[in-house]
């Protein structure tokens, strides 16, 4: 038993040599290796660039007009300091007070003789709030305005077409100012309107209020008023400014009043 | 279950053929008949528009002033249909005519009443009528059809007793179901010497729509519709004689001045205005071919009477006052003679002159405020406004004799009464009442009574009752 197995050890090993000996003839020879860097004798150290330690705008954003300010400083070995946009040479460490009238990039150049480098600091420029309006126009005075303010209404008696007392003051300023209104409204009528108060029948009521308003026309025509600028409209009762039962409420209702035509 | 109307028609119809519409009912001794109208019934659909029928009906009859009207709560609780519900108190006939249509057993001749049954329960206390209107309604074949009877409860048998038996169709609504009524009612009407106003037209300004406008409506107040719509200040309407147009006075174009319009179809005639600060119509000649109206022109002072075409060609002054003189009336009956109200005595008062401005007489004595002169259908009275016995503008109105100028007041305060229109029966005026803040319409008889109030929305006034 012993010898059948070192009989089968030697034989393995026999056949792993002649193995080892047969593929050992078959495959190639590896590339070599490439060759290590050639050695390469250090140079003399060059001398080393500037550095930008700081270049700030303060503040970074500005109203069209305000300044902002530019800060900078450089280190290191340094030949030339520059500012474009217009600010040119510098000290390698300042500030400078800009005002763009627009947001501007400013680039900090520094040159040594290790070379240049560039910094760049941003002022955002925005446009100031509107300026307050112009107090507003005074309102065009329209022909109606001046009729309401100028002309009065002239009142009557029941039943009656005649101007009396008060209303003769009344229609005199009102010339006055018809005149000078119709002067500044060179185009426009004048409608003289009649009115009545409730009681007596309705037609008869129409005729009343033509009779005042004629009357107050001719009223005016006396004072100069231009009759052809001044045109008659009766409403009788049919267009009350006041609808209680009284002697107060019917007083206002009968008059002339003055409108714009058309 | 179907009525037997075509039954009932022919029966009648053998009777009494149709109404001979000349017949007239003479009231003698001034006694006012005294009419029963119980609920008509109608069958199937019919029924669900006999209450708009039976109001109407009802209304018609008690308006036009002829007839006292029985209440219907007194009337006895059978209510015939139609003549063969009637029985005789004594023994029954030997022959019904009722063709087999079952009948209830004949009431003993005992008994005191027919509940109903006999024609003297109607004419008999309670109910002491005179007259009785009954009848029924069905639908048939898609028509409404009516068939009414008028008795007169002192002739001794139904047979006898037949004024009116008459079938009306209309369609199957309530319009139909008020149409048939009307008619039934006009019948009536007609028979005791009346004039139904079915058919005629109130018209008068309405400011319901935010503007005043003109408008028009049936006698009842029914069937209220917009004629103008110039969003302006339309009003003073005046109606022609045929009924078939209106004048008005407008501010439409800024200044008063005339439109006349067709009623049916509602169209603008085209009316040319003279100029003036102010032109409002007035009325219609007679013959529908002119207007008379009151204008400024000539003398730029309102207002003269003039005459013009329908077109308002042709115009010419009438009156030469110098005073105010508007609302110009021209008599419908002669076509000679013109009411209008004039400030030339002072405050306005109603007149009269001839169509050429000759023979002016003052009718109102002087007092207070008169105006709204309106003339009677037969031309010899005229319905006014006047304020005499009352404050300034507090206005009642009044009917005079134009002849003795005598008058007759048939309003008494209760608010503003004025602008009478007499209705073309002669009978009915119809008027403007402000009470409050209130302004509607109203119609009444010309003795005042009978009093109804025809609007209720908005601003109503200045109406005129046409044809």
């Amino acid at each position: 038993m012993f010898s059948k197995r070192k009989f089968s050890i030697i034989c393995l090993a026999l056949a792993l040599t002649m193995f080892a000996a047969g593929c050992k003839k078959k495959v190639p020879a590896p590339a070599p290796p490439p060759p290590p860097p050639p050695v390469v004798a250090p140079e003399a150290p060059k001398a080393a660039a500037p550095t930008v330690a700081q270049f700030t705008a303060e503040p970074t954003s500005i109203q069209r007009g305000q300044t902002s300010t530019l800060r900078w400083e450089v280190t290191g070995p340094v030949t030339n300091v520059s500012i474009n946009q217009g600010i040119g040479t510098v000290q390698s460490t300042g500030s400078s007070r800009v005002n763009p009238s627009d947001s501007t990039t400013y680039t900090l150049t520094a040159t040594g003789p290790g070379g240049s480098i560039t910094g760049s600091a941003t002022v955002n420029v925005s446009a100031p709030p509107p300026p307050a309006p112009p107090p507003p126009a005074p309102p065009a005075i329209t022909l109606t305005d001046r009729l309401a303010s100028d002309v009065q209404d002239a009142y009557f008696d029941y039943d009656k077409t005649d101007v009396r007392s008060d209303a003769r003051d009344i229609l005199s300023r009102n010339a006055a100012a018809l005149k000078s209104i119709l002067n500044d409204f060179p185009n426009a009528p004048i409608n003289i309107e009649g009115h009545c108060d409730e009681r007596g029948s309705a037609e008869y009521n129409t005729g009343l209020g033509d009779r005042r308003a004629s009357a107050a026309k001719e009223f005016l025509q006396g004072l100069g008023v231009s009759a052809d600028r001044m045109k008659t409209i009766s409403y009788g009762k049919e267009s009350p400014q006041c609808t209680e039962q009284s002697e107060a409420c019917w007083q206002k209702n009968r008059r002339v009043h003055f409108v714009a035509g058309k | 279950m179907k009525k037997p109307i075509w039954f009932a028609v022919a029966s009648a119809g053998a009777l009494f053929a149709l109404m001979a519409q000349d017949a007239r009912i003479i009231v003698t001794g001034g006694e006012i008949p005294v009419i029963a109208i119980p609920d008509l019934r109608g069958a199937g659909d019919a029924q669900k528009f006999m209450a708009a029928f039976n109001e109407t009906l009802s209304a018609d009859v008690k308006a036009c002033g002829r007839f006292k009207m029985v209440p219907k709560t007194s009337l006895p609780t059978f209510v015939p249909q139609q003549p063969s519900d009637f029985q005789q108190p004594t023994p029954p006939p030997a022959a019904p005519p009722t063709r087999g249509r079952k009948q209830p057993p004949p009431q003993p001749v005992t008994a005191a009443n027919g509940g109903g049954r006999w024609m003297r329960d109607w004419s008999s206390p309670p109910v002491q009528a005179n007259y009785l209107a009954f009848g029924y309604t069905g639908p048939q074949n898609g028509v409404l059809v009516l068939q009414g009877w008028l008795y007169d409860l002192r002739k001794d048998t139904p047979a006898n007793a037949q004024l009116i038996a008459k079938r009306y169709l209309a369609t199957v609504d309530e319009a139909g179901a008020r149409k048939i009524a009307h008619e039934f009612a006009a019948d009536i009407i007609t028979l005791f010497g009346g004039q139904s106003l079915y058919g005629t037209h109130i018209y008068f300004t309405s400011n319901r729509t935010a503007h005043k406008e003109i408008w028009m409506m049936d006698p009842d107040g029914k069937n209220q519709r917009q004629i103008s719509k110039f969003n302006n200040i339309s009003t003073y309407p005046t109606v022609s004689p045929d009924g078939s147009k209106i004048a008005f006075t407008s501010w439409v174009k800024g200044q008063p001045a005339i439109f006349v319009f067709s009623v049916d179809p509602v169209r603008d005639l085209r009316y040319y205005n003279q100029a003036a600060s102010v032109n409002q119509a007035g009325s219609f000649t007679p013959d529908g071919k002119q207007i008379v109206y009151a204008s400024s022109a000539g003398t730029g002072r309102c207002c003269r009477i003039f005459a013009a075409n329908l077109d308002g060609t042709g115009f010419r002054p009438i009156s030469s006052s110098s005073a105010i003189e508007v609302e110009p009336k021209v008599n419908p009956k002669t076509g000679t003679d013109i009411v209008f109200s004039s400030g030339r005595s002072g405050p306005q008062q109603v007149y009269r002159m001839s169509m050429d401005g000759a023979d002016l007489e003052r009718l109102t004595p002087g007092i207070g405020e008169a105006s709204n002169a309106s003339w009677h259908p037969d031309g010899q009275r005229i319905a006014f406004a006047w304020t005499q016995g009352y404050a300034t503008g507090a206005f009642n109105i009044f009917t005079m004799n134009v002849a003795t100028k005598e008058y007759v007041q048939l309003t008494h305060g209760d608010g503003k009464n004025e602008n009478p229109s007499w209705a073309p029966d002669g009978v009915h005026i119809v008027f403007a009442k402000t009470r409050g803040g209130s302004h509607q319409i109203y119609s009444m008889l010309a003795d005042g009574t009978q009093l109804q109030q025809l609007t209720t929305v908005g601003r109503n006034e200045n109406p005129v009752w046409g044809r």
